[in-house]
């Protein structure tokens, strides 16, 4: 396959000598990206929806545009569907507060993965000890995968919210979300799906999966920090109450009451983060410009020579599904009886970036039975070569350790 | 980059994976544990005193090499002390990692400890090789405060 060069358009790879494996915590950004960020603050920068002048149009109708471009390229039913917020830790918390503590009632049941990253469990709890409903687990199998049995017996009639990842943050595992959509459905339950970490690597469309509810960062997909995206449906939007209180998001304000603004604006108070807007938009017109084929077929080459090279490291640990077809770009791993923030330090040294830790999840790594791994995650951007930096540095990582494990 | 062998040099690399200080104490006055809920690292400390003297300790636990060798090294270098004294080598240990001591009379006080020294080049380390000596010093303050044995009794 020929290889197109696209660390090139990428700054901070070429500014630093670096194996950079940790886009599942957030992506490098394009010059095509950091440079639309510059022309906003350059020549447009006012507060939009503020002022009647042309500054402040020119930078409302960016926003604006921006927000059009998002419905589309998720394939939203009406640019209305689609709220900007901080990130998918808040696009989530705005769901549990508007929609999970206001519709559930005592006995209803919430299930979600136990794969789930603590944005997406955590405000699950909070309702559910504010409601008195229950929070439900689907587990992994030994394949690391969810099975539909586990599915069709933890999604009951009782069940009134499922949140799923899309794709797991530590296993790279692919969730059968169009089966998980359906059957909670026909249970009456609604569907809340992370995208986080799939929307980067794959085409979404909400029309088509029939999510209720989706949510994503921008970070993790080439744009700036602090911006994120809660997809709904607007029927359901249109029935739930505002999240966060302020300016831009009401009608009529009294002394003692207040009317609140259709969607969106009903969930967006406050002066917006309008330079991470317009960064997603120019992060979604450089994807696109690539094309989703094109990225899963570079990260199938790259992701795919990593999992045999990995593969052939006897003293590895892998924490990750058989099924290639079910597998995206994250791959968990430890070097057996060696602690991954020692491996992790060591790999720092040869320049190799990985994560270390729990990553968000301590649930599942408690079903795991273990406290952390270290994780590389990859975006089209890496080379094989990159994977054959990451292999020699483990090598280094062992062979520092080898004499003094003690297994 | 740092040459991490100076880090995860010979003595931590013991004292983490095989070390005699990883056991139960018959009994003892303090039992604490440490923990960082970000890495994962968890350390309990058993202390047992004798009037002002550090009689004995020992710790279990999890965690990464530089942890739990941090443990077993600052076990080894208090125990036999008097409180005052541990106390005075803990500060100097904690101003050691966070660089804000470089004088070699103070840092010899330390005896082995001192092979922590280029942990204080890795800051995102720097709380692993912290964690067993914050709760130490923890353990000693509430000693001061609140007298042996008022809490986390365990034996």
């Amino acid at each position: 396959m020929e290889m197109q060069d696209f660390k090139k358009d990428f700054p901070i790879l070429q500014n630093r000598k670096i194996t950079y494996l940790d886009s599942g915590a957030t992506t490098q950004k394009p010059i095509q990206v950091i440079s639309k960020i510059d022309e906003y603050y350059e020549k447009y920068n006012a507060n939009p929806h503020r002022g009647a002048y042309s500054l402040s149009i020119e930078a409302t109708e960016a926003y604006e545009n921006t927000r059009t471009k998002i419905a589309k390229f998720i394939n939203a039913r009406s640019r209305e569907e689609i709220i900007f917020s901080k990130n998918a830790t808040e696009s989530l918390n705005l769901l549990a507060y508007s929609y999970g503590l206001e519709k559930l009632k005592k006995d209803d049941e919430i299930v979600i993965s136990i794969m789930e990253h603590h944005s997406n469990l955590v405000p699950w709890q909070k309702v559910c000890n504010k409601t008195a409903s229950k929070l439900n687990y689907m587990y992994i199998n030994d394949q690391f995968e969810l099975s539909d049995e586990e599915i069709e017996s933890k999604i009951t009639d009782k069940t009134k919210i499922v949140g799923i990842t899309h794709v797991s943050n530590v296993l790279g595992t692919i969730n059968k979300i169009n089966k998980i959509i359906k059957y909670a459905h026909k249970k009456g339950a609604i569907v809340i799906v992370d995208a986080s970490q799939s929307i980067p690597h794959m085409k979404i469309d909400v029309q088509e999966l029939d999510a209720d509810f989706l949510v994503f960062s921008g970070h993790k997909m080439l744009a700036p920090l602090g911006i994120g995206v809660l997809y709904g449906k607007r029927e359901i939007l249109n029935k739930m109450s505002p999240f966060i209180m302020g300016g831009d998001m009401i009608e009529y304000v009294h002394e003692q009451e207040t009317t609140f603004a259709p969607l969106p604006n009903k969930f967006e108070a406050g002066t917006q983060n309008v330079e991470g807007v317009i960064g997603l938009g120019a992060a979604i017109d450089y994807i696109e410009n690539i094309g989703y084929d094109k990225i899963k077929q570079i990260e199938d080459e790259v992701v795919g020579y990593a999992i045999d090279e990995l593969k052939k490291l006897d003293y590895l640990d892998l924490y990750l599904t058989p099924n290639k077809e079910n597998h995206s770009s994250v791959i968990s791993f430890n070097i057996k009886g060696v602690h991954p923030h020692d491996v992790a330090s060591i790999l720092d040294s040869e320049g190799v970036c990985v994560r270390s830790g729990n990553h968000c999840a301590q649930p599942l790594m408690r079903f795991l039975g273990i406290d952390s791994t270290c994780r590389a995650s990859f975006y089209f951007y890496n080379t094989k070569e990159d994977v054959d930096n990451l292999i020699s540095a483990l090598n280094k990582a062992y062979n520092m350790f080898k004499k003094y494990i003690n297994l | 980059m740092e040459d991490l062998t100076q880090v995860y040099n010979d003595l931590i690399m013991e004292h983490s994976m095989n070390s005699y200080n990883k056991k139960k104490l018959s009994s003892s006055d303090y039992s604490q544990m440490g923990h960082n809920p970000n890495c994962g690292d968890e350390i309990t400390l058993e202390v047992k005193l004798n009037g002002d003297i550090i009689e004995d300790m020992a710790f279990s636990g999890h965690g990464c090499a530089i942890s739990q060798a941090s443990t077993s090294v600052m076990i080894d270098t208090l125990k036999g002390k008097t409180i005052k004294e541990a106390k005075e080598i803990i500060k100097i240990f904690i101003e050691m990692i966070k660089r804000e001591t470089t004088d070699e009379e103070e840092l010899k006080k330390l005896e082995d400890a001192i092979a922590f020294q280029n942990v204080s080049n890795m800051p995102a380390r720097v709380k692993c090789a912290l964690l067993a000596w914050h709760t130490m010093e923890d353990i000693l303050n509430k000693n001061e405060t609140e007298g042996k044995g008022n809490i986390n009794c365990c034996n």
